[in-house]
């Protein structure tokens, strides 16, 4: 694409209209997060008197009262980094050792497999979450954290993306390479298939850490004891609480910290993740 | 010597079979037998009335027939509708702007890798803590009600949460906040993807730029269109951390923010499993419906 034809305004304004706009969108995204970072400084006394855009001193003080209050956020937090990472670690494994076998293997009812995971991709939890709360319960697994991990196993979506990827980035002359030297099937798949993945891999595991942390509708039917709830769980517990009694510091890093990691990682990674966004999707 | 290595091929064949079966076992176990009992509940009248359980008694279609016939559940499909729509046609229409703009060379934007990653951190916000935050700044005390005030704009603090149409726009604009990056960057892929030549051909042939816009990019990005359309309808119908966090759970004011999900929701702490098992089916038949288009996307690009 070279250059778009000329429209009536000279590129100058155009330009200037353009980061006008963009400059209002940034606002829209950052300030929320900007006003988060500053009450999460402040006390409580100091904001009922009024919003200044300005920090204040009381961060580690509000983080003390809400580690000691009722809400057992350091639980949360250990909760929901246990679920996060075993999940993504099992979905990235298992999506990729998928794929690699629809990728690699020419067996009867491959096509038919290969479309049957496409066309349940887009399903969503919620429709068989009634069947889900039971079967769970009939397994004892009612108010642990293991109903949380174990199903991500089965990721139609890093599935996806996976096949993608190795469908250019994978040559089947390698995994013969392997067999001549005797490599075995699984081992060829851990020690040469595997390394090979890792741009897809550490993409695909940060969404999957994200998408994991974020969530909030299973993990709320399913924790019931507070000790083994999930930070979005606890979230929504303090949503529910006495919001008049409540000390609005503790409020505030509360939702700092169950944002501010997630900020972070992406900070540090996003020329990644943003690229992965659209590897997974249709391109025109 | 032909025989024998197809053979050998066919033996290592088998090993896709052997690396399914992970995939395989826990698709089945925990969501092939979660449906399967999800539409055998669907069936069934049980509930609990107080503490006593009401069933289960097979009633066949009643529950499905009970449900549609109920003025709630349309109101709850509007609700999710009308708050889908008022995020995605800002988010579809910006969207459109800003990739037009990124893929535009003859302005040479600077800075378009911090634009990028600005506008698509929203999507990787906690949902619930995103919505929580939003309801303790918008709060009647909150520092939005004390800036206006401040700034002489209000004289008392106006009440968001008790205004159906306030509540509704924040939870849209949380939505757009959440997803206008995301489609921003599936759209600039898609017109970066544009063949050059094709621009040039129109200006030689004295196009104007907003023939070529409607002419040329458009058609072109129409698969991706209807992609980004499905995908966020889909999204949308689920519709659910956002508007339970921000009220609570009880689509405050008047129901006006109960979605459909909220109401499984209910449905399923209540343990009204009847109604849950055949609102979930209807939203598995809609969606079910809406995966097809974009299966048969999907599966068109590989020709």
């Amino acid at each position: 694409m070279e250059t778009h034809a000329s429209s009536g305004l000279p590129v100058g304004t155009r330009r200037a209209i353009a980061y006008v706009v963009l400059g209002i969108f940034t606002f829209l995204c950052l300030i929320w997060f900007y006003i988060l970072l500053i009450n999460a400084t402040r006390s409580h006394a100091e904001m009922t008197r009024g919003f200044t855009m300005l920090p204040s001193t009381h961060i580690f003080e509000n983080w003390e009262n809400l580690v000691n209050g009722t809400i057992p956020i350091a639980k949360g937090f250990v909760n929901s980094l246990t679920v996060s990472v075993c999940s993504s670690v099992l979905c990235v494994y298992f999506s990729a050792m998928t794929a690699y076998a629809i990728n690699t293997y020419r067996f009867k009812g491959r096509d038919a497999i290969a479309a049957f995971i496409l066309a349940i991709m887009m399903i969503p939890g919620q429709v068989t979450v009634l069947g889900f709360i039971q079967l769970i319960n009939n397994m004892k697994l009612d108010d642990t954290i293991i109903p949380l991990i174990i199903p991500s196993i089965a990721s139609p979506v890093t599935y996806f993306y996976f096949r993608q990827y190795m469908a250019s980035n994978l040559p089947m002359s390698l995994v013969e390479a392997a067999r001549i030297d005797g490599s075995g099937e699984f081992r060829t798949f851990n020690t040469i298939i595997m390394p090979l993945l890792k741009p897809a891999i550490s993409v695909q595991v940060i969404f999957s850490f994200v998408g994991s942390w974020n969530n909030y509708f299973t993990p709320a039917l399913i924790l019931h004891t507070d000790s083994k709830k999930t930070l979005p769980v606890l979230i929504a517990q303090l949503r529910g609480a006495d919001w008049l009694r409540f000390d609005m510091g503790q409020v505030y890093i509360m939702i700092a910290a169950s944002i501010f990691p997630v900020i972070l990682i992406y900070l540090f990674l996003s020329k990644y993740i943003v690229g992965g966004i659209t590897s997974g999707a249709v391109k025109g | 010597m032909a025989k024998k290595s197809s053979g050998t091929t066919a033996r290592y064949n088998r090993w896709g079979y052997i690396f399914l079966i992970p995939f395989f076992l826990v698709y089945v176990i925990f969501s092939f037998i979660p449906l399967a009992s999800t539409i055998y509940n669907s069936f069934f009248e049980n509930y609990y009335s107080g503490l006593t359980q009401i069933g289960p008694k097979f009633i066949g279609l009643e529950n499905y027939i009970k449900l549609l016939s109920s003025p709630e559940i349309w109101k709850y499909l509007g609700n999710t509708l009308i708050m889908w729509i008022g995020g995605f046609i800002p988010q579809i229409t910006v969207a459109l702007i800003l990739a037009y703009w990124f893929s535009d060379p003859s302005l040479k934007l600077k800075g378009q890798r911090f634009f990028k990653t600005v506008i698509y951190m929203p999507n990787l916000i906690m949902a619930s803590a995103f919505s929580m935050l939003f309801f303790a700044l918008f709060a009647d005390a909150g520092p939005i009600n004390q800036m206006l005030i401040s700034l002489h704009i209000l004289k008392e603090p106006f009440k968001f949460m008790n205004s159906i149409a306030a509540s509704r726009i924040l939870i849209m604009l949380m939505n757009f906040l959440m997803w206008f990056g995301n489609t921003t960057i599936l759209l600039l892929a898609g017109m970066l993807g544009i063949d050059g030549s094709l621009y040039e051909a129109a200006e030689v042939d004295g196009a104007s730029a907003s023939q070529i816009f409607f002419r040329i990019t458009m058609p072109i990005l129409r698969p991706i269109f209807i992609y980004v359309l499905i995908t966020s309808l889909i999204g949308g119908l689920q519709m659910y951390d956002v508007p339970q966090i921000l009220t609570n759970g009880k689509g405050t004011p008047a129901g006006s923010t109960t979605t459909v999900i909220m109401n499984l929701n209910q449905y399923l702490t209540s343990k009204n499993f009847g109604m849950g098992g055949a609102l979930s089916v209807y939203m598995f038949i809609i969606t079910g419906i809406l995966s097809l288009v974009v299966f048969r996307i999907n599966s068109a690009k590989k020709d």
